[in-house]
């Protein structure tokens, strides 16, 4: 559905994006996920054609950006970062308008309209301008412009930020809800966000593709190696040695002493052991107490700071 | 030729949205009426040369602060984004902000109808010269609107739109004036004296309809509008 080969964009001399790749299939929900200045809104504002990359190509449905500008633009909602809407339009108005330049037939027109206005939750704001409402609704607001013409593609900037909790809940439901049935693009740099409703994710660190999969995909791939935690009252010298004398430990990283004399370690092993029960055992052999004993599976954040902060 | 149309309706209203259009038109009826009755009993004339005399340096004022929030809104808002990633052409939206402009620029003038109408119940106008004085703001205030259209589409600051676009006009206005033609090189007398503003408009509010001051406008409108749509599109240029 959505094809982008070797994009690059400069803004001057400084490098928004450099040579990006991917792909996104139909009914896809893809996650965009980038520290803030990565190039993730210059990425989706090539896609939209509202500037050109300096490089490479972007089609969308066969249509190439910068080629058929009107035609994808017709193809896709956009909801663009810090959600700009005209504060001093009525609810209705803004899409009325929204409608016509849209060119959905009038038949349709107030149908549609209201249809979106149920979608997004909007029907009790209706009397007032989009000025006046709070700024979750103002965001509804936005999806409601982008979803307005029943889009192929839906593609949405940081969709719920500034937005309240509850309201980052039900946005992130609407999301999922549509991604049912429509291809969408998300931008976020909040990690829960992406992994509670996208199907996969792509991530970027200044203008550079950096990773990309399923998020447990990315989980597997990521990970060097399982880590466990584990706390022992004992001896410290000969709690170590006999820890270092365990098969399948990499290595053993003595964390702090916690009071009475309790001992914490983070303990690594390869990908796809488990050397907890190993390890409950060398404890109650010796004598010794346990305290806390638990394997941690590396999470979107761990994988996020991974890749972006690689390069220092 | 639809965009246009859609562009250009929400344009109008959105002027009349916010009290703005109200304390304009009313701060410019006040203005015209002022200045046109200030001289008018005095000189016993029923003519509409005081009103269209001081219409250029009125429009000074008026056009630029129409024009200013146009693109400069947009930008600093964000919504440029919104509009510009909708399925328009660049010129249809540039099209549809001038002709809500001129409108609404219309629709002022025109309020002043009543001085028209009061010289006709007290004397016996020339009606050529007033029709033509109509015309004449019109496309004179047309020049204006898209010469601010276009700097306003540079800036995101309306405020700075607003000066830049009202120096501008001053400039083209003065361009046209004895005080300076006096002071230029021979050789490019006539074509200062052609590029001045307010020399076409003299001679169309005197009732005389030559197309060359026409065209004159029009051109004018239409580079600025030109310069509109490509300030527009150099967000596009590599």
């Amino acid at each position: 559905m959505i094809t982008v080969s070797n994009l690059s964009k400069y803004f001057g001399s400084t490098m928004a994006i450099n040579d990006i790749s991917f792909e996104v299939k139909q009914g896809e929900v893809l996650g965009f996920l980038g520290p803030n200045g990565a190039g993730k809104t210059t990425t989706m504002r090539v896609l939209t054609c509202y500037h050109p990359a300096d490089a490479g190509t972007a089609t969308i449905a066969g249509f190439d950006v910068f080629e058929h500008p009107l035609e994808v633009r017709q193809l896709i909602g956009y909801l663009p970062e810090n959600n700009p809407l005209y504060m001093d339009m009525g609810i209705v108005e803004y899409l009325e308008f929204i409608a016509r330049i849209r060119a959905i037939p009038s038949s349709r027109k107030m149908k549609q309209i209201k249809h979106v206005i149920d979608l997004c939750g909007l029907g009790g704001e209706l009397g007032k301008d989009i000025g006046e409402l709070s700024k979750g609704f103002r965001q509804r607001v936005g999806l409601a412009q982008a979803l307005l013409h029943d889009p192929a593609i839906l593609i949405l900037d940081e969709p719920t930020i500034g937005l309240d909790p509850t309201q980052i809940i039900e946005i992130r439901g609407l999301i999922k809800e549509i991604g049912k049935e429509k291809t969408i693009i998300l931008s976020s740099h909040i990690l829960p966000e992406v992994s509670a409703t996208c199907d996969r994710i792509i991530i970027i660190n200044r203008g550079e593709l950096v990773g990309s999969g399923t998020p447990e995909e990315m989980a597997r791939s990521a990970k060097g190696g399982e880590i466990t935690y584990i706390t022992i009252r004992g001896p410290l010298p000969q709690v170590r040695e006999r820890l270092q004398a365990i098969d399948n430990i990499k290595e053993i990283a003595y964390v702090d002493e916690k009071e009475g004399g309790l001992h914490h370690f983070e303990i690594k092993s390869p990908v796809g052991t488990d050397v907890r029960e190993e390890l409950f055992f060398l404890v109650s052999q010796n004598g010794w107490s346990l305290t806390e004993l638990y394997q941690k599976t590396a999470n979107l954040e761990d994988i996020f700071l991974q890749l972006t902060t690689s390069e220092g | 030729m639809r965009n246009i149309v859609t562009i250009f309706q929400k344009e109008f209203r959105s002027y009349f949205n916010s009290p703005v259009a109200y304390i304009f038109i009313i701060t410019f009826l006040l203005f015209s009426n002022w200045l046109f009755f200030r001289t008018f009993f005095l000189a016993g004339q029923a003519h509409m040369r005081p009103l269209f005399g001081i219409l250029p340096w009125i429009f000074l004022i008026l056009a630029p602060a129409i024009t200013m929030r146009s693109w400069a809104e947009e930008k600093k808002m964000g919504t440029i984004e919104v509009l510009m990633t909708l399925p328009l052409r660049d010129y249809e939206v540039v099209l549809g902000k001038f002709f809500s402009s001129f409108l609404f620029m219309v629709l002022a003038v025109v309020l002043t109808l009543p001085l028209a109408l009061t010289i006709t119940f007290l004397g016996n106008p020339d009606t050529g010269a007033i029709l033509g004085g109509y015309l004449g703001a019109c496309l004179m205030g047309g020049a204006y609107l898209a010469i601010g259209l276009f700097i306003s589409s540079l800036t995101k600051n309306q405020i700075v739109a607003f000066i830049i676009s009202t120096v501008t006009c001053f400039a083209l206005l003065m361009l046209g004036e004895e005080l300076v033609l006096m002071s230029t090189p021979g050789m490019l007398v006539p074509l200062f004296s052609y590029l001045g503003l307010g020399a076409h408009f003299e001679s169309i509010s005197r009732g005389v309809i030559d197309s060359r001051d026409v065209i004159y406008y029009l051109s004018l409108i239409g580079f600025f509008l030109f310069l509109n749509t490509l300030a527009l599109e150099s967000r596009k240029w590599k």
